[in-house]
C-alpha cells in the first residue's frame, strides 16, 4: 500500500459523472471545493493559471518598490518599505503554496515565469522613477490589488480562498503606508508635492488596467464566476475602485489626470474617460518599460543564488547522517 | 483582443487563455526539498492550525523557514512541522464509511435530551 500523498489531487474515477455531480452540489451550495475532491480539469487548470500568475505578481513586484530600499530617505522609511518587500515575497510563497495543492510544482512554476511561458502582472513593469512612485504604488496600486483580492477571500477554492484571507490582511498596511508617505510629501514642498502629482499622473491609468478589459472582452469570465473562482466581473471592481480613489485623491490634495472624471449625481458614481487598451496589450506582450530588466533579475536571483540552496541541501545531508 | 485575460490573480490583468501552460514539466531547477506542511499556535491556549506549506531541506530548516513566512506578525507562540508524505488522511473515498456512522448517532449530542424549562443549570 502506498502512502496517501496529502493535498494532492485525487485521481480520476471511472464514476466521473456521480463525482461531477458531487462537485457542482459543492459549489451549488457555496461550499469550499478541497484539494483531494475530484474537481473538473478545466477548474484545475484555470486555478493553476490564475494562482501561479498571481504568485508570480507578488514576486517580480518585489522590484519596483525594492529598487528604493536604499535610497528611502530615513531609517523609518527604509525598514517599512522593507517589511512591505518582505511581505511581497510572503503573499508569493503562500500563493506557490495554494498552486501546489493542485499538482504544479514550485520550482517549475518558476521556471515557467522566467522562460516567459507564465506572465505577471503588467502594472510591474513600469518604472519606478521617483521616491513618490513607493507612495502611489501602496496607494493606488495596492488598491486597486485589495479590490480585486478581498472577494478572492470567498474563492471556491479552499487553500487559495485561505491565502487570500492571509493576504488581504497584510494588504492593508500597504496601503496605509503608501498614503502615509504622499501625506509627509504634499506637506512638504513645491517640488515634493509636484513629483506626487508626476507620480500619480503615471501610475492612474495603468492602476485602472490592473481590472482586465471590458467584461464583453472578457470570454473566460462566465466560466470563472459559474464555478465561484471569480466573484464580480471587471468593470464592477473598476468602478469601486474608482469611487474609493477619487475621494482619497481629494483629500490627498492631487488632481488624478482625467479631464472626464464627474460624479454621476443619480448613481453616486464617478464616471471615467475612455481606457487606452492597446498600451495594456502592448505592455503584455512584452513591450512594457521593464518587462526585459524584471525577468533578467528574476533570471538571475535564482541562477546566481543556486549555490545557497545546494549548500543547504549537503549541510542536511550531513546532519542527517 | 488577442488573448484571454482577467482581472482576477489579485494584483491585475493576466493572461489566462489556453495558451499558458499548467501541466508542470522535467524542471532543470527542480529542488529534491521535500514539502512541509506547517502548523501554528496562535496564541496560548488555542491548538496548532494548519497555516500553509513550505519546501525546507530538513526538519530544523523547515522550522526557520516557516517562522520567516508565517509568523512576521506575533501569529504565533510555536509552530509545527510535518512532512506531507507523513501524513496519512481520510480520502473522499472513504467519506461515507468514515464519517457515515456519526451522522446517526444523534443521541450523542445533548439537544437529544428533552429537559424542562424549569430545571436550571442543565
Amino acid at each position: 500500500m502506498s502512502a496517501p500523498t496529502l493535498d494532492r489531487p485525487a485521481a480520476a474515477s471511472p464514476d466521473e459523472t456521480a463525482l461531477r455531480q458531487q462537485f457542482e452540489a459543492t459549489i451549488a451550495a457555496d461550499h469550499r471545493i478541497e484539494p483531494r475532491d475530484w474537481m473538473p480539469e478545466g477548474y484545475r487548470k484555470t486555478l493553476v493559471r490564475q494562482i501561479a500568475q498571481h504568485a508570480h505578481s507578488e514576486i517580480i513586484g518585489m522590484q519596483p518598490e525594492g529598487d528604493w530600499l536604499l535610497a528611502a530617505p530615513s531609517l523609518r522609511r527604509k525598514a517599512v518599505l522593507l517589511a512591505k518587500v518582505q511581505d511581497e515575497a510572503g503573499h508569493g510563497m503562500y500563493l506557490y503554496s495554494a498552486a501546489e495543492t493542485l499538482g504544479a510544482d514550485r520550482a517549475d512554476l518558476t521556471d515557467k515565469l522566467i522562460e516567459r511561458r507564465q506572465k505577471y502582472s503588467s502594472i510591474f513593469n513600469y518604472p519606478t522613477l521617483t521616491y513618490a512612485d513607493v507612495g502611489v504604488i501602496g496607494w493606488l496600486v495596492d488598491g486597486a490589488a485589495i479590490c480585486n483580492q478581498v472577494p478572492l477571500c470567498r474563492s471556491s477554492y479552499g487553500p487559495y480562498a485561505r491565502a487570500m484571507i492571509r493576504i488581504c490582511k497584510e494588504e492593508s498596511f500597504h496601503q496605509r503606508q503608501g498614503y502615509e508617505l504622499l501625506m509627509t510629501m504634499m506637506r512638504g514642498t513645491d517640488a515634493q508635492r509636484a513629483m506626487v502629482q508626476d507620480a500619480v499622473d503615471r501610475w492612474w491609468w495603468p492602476s485602472l488596467m490592473m481590472f482586465g478589459p471590458p467584461d464583453e472582452e472578457s470570454p473566460n469570465s462566465a466560466q470563472s464566476m459559474a464555478w465561484g473562482i471569480k466573484r464580480h466581473g471587471n468593470d464592477e471592481l473598476r468602478q469601486r475602485f474608482v469611487d474609493m480613489s477619487v475621494p482619497q485623491a481629494q483629500a490627498l490634495g492631487v488632481t488624478l489626470p482625467d479631464p472626464d472624471l464627474t460624479l454621476d449625481e443619480a448613481g453616486g458614481h464617478w464616471r471615467f474617460g475612455a481606457i487606452d487598451w492597446s498600451e495594456l496589450q502592448r505592455v503584455i506582450s512584452g513591450q512594457g518599460p521593464c518587462n526585459a530588466e524584471r525577468i533578467a533579475r528574476r533570471r538571475a536571483a535564482r541562477d546566481d543564488n543556486a549555490w545557497v540552496t545546494e549548500a543547504a541541501s549537503a549541510y542536511a545531508a550531513k546532519h542527517a547522517s | 483582443m488577442s488573448t484571454d485575460l482577467t482581472a482576477e490573480g489579485g494584483h491585475g490583468a493576466v493572461p489566462t487563455g489556453p495558451e499558458v501552460p499548467t501541466a508542470p514539466s522535467p524542471s532543470v531547477s527542480r529542488r529534491d526539498w521535500p514539502l512541509y506542511e506547517v502548523f501554528v499556535r496562535g496564541k496560548r491556549g488555542l491548538n496548532h492550525v494548519h497555516v500553509g506549506s513550505l519546501h525546507a531541506p530538513d526538519d530544523e530548516m523547515a522550522v526557520h523557514a516557516a517562522r520567516d513566512l508565517y509568523t512576521r506578525r506575533n501569529e504565533g507562540v510555536s509552530i509545527w512541522v510535518v512532512r506531507a508524505a507523513d501524513i496519512t488522511a481520510s480520502s473522499p473515498d472513504e467519506k461515507d464509511p468514515m464519517f457515515a456512522p456519526s451522522g446517526d448517532k444523534v443521541y450523542r449530542h445533548p439537544t437529544f435530551y428533552d429537559i424542562p424549562e424549569n430545571v436550571p443549570h442543565m
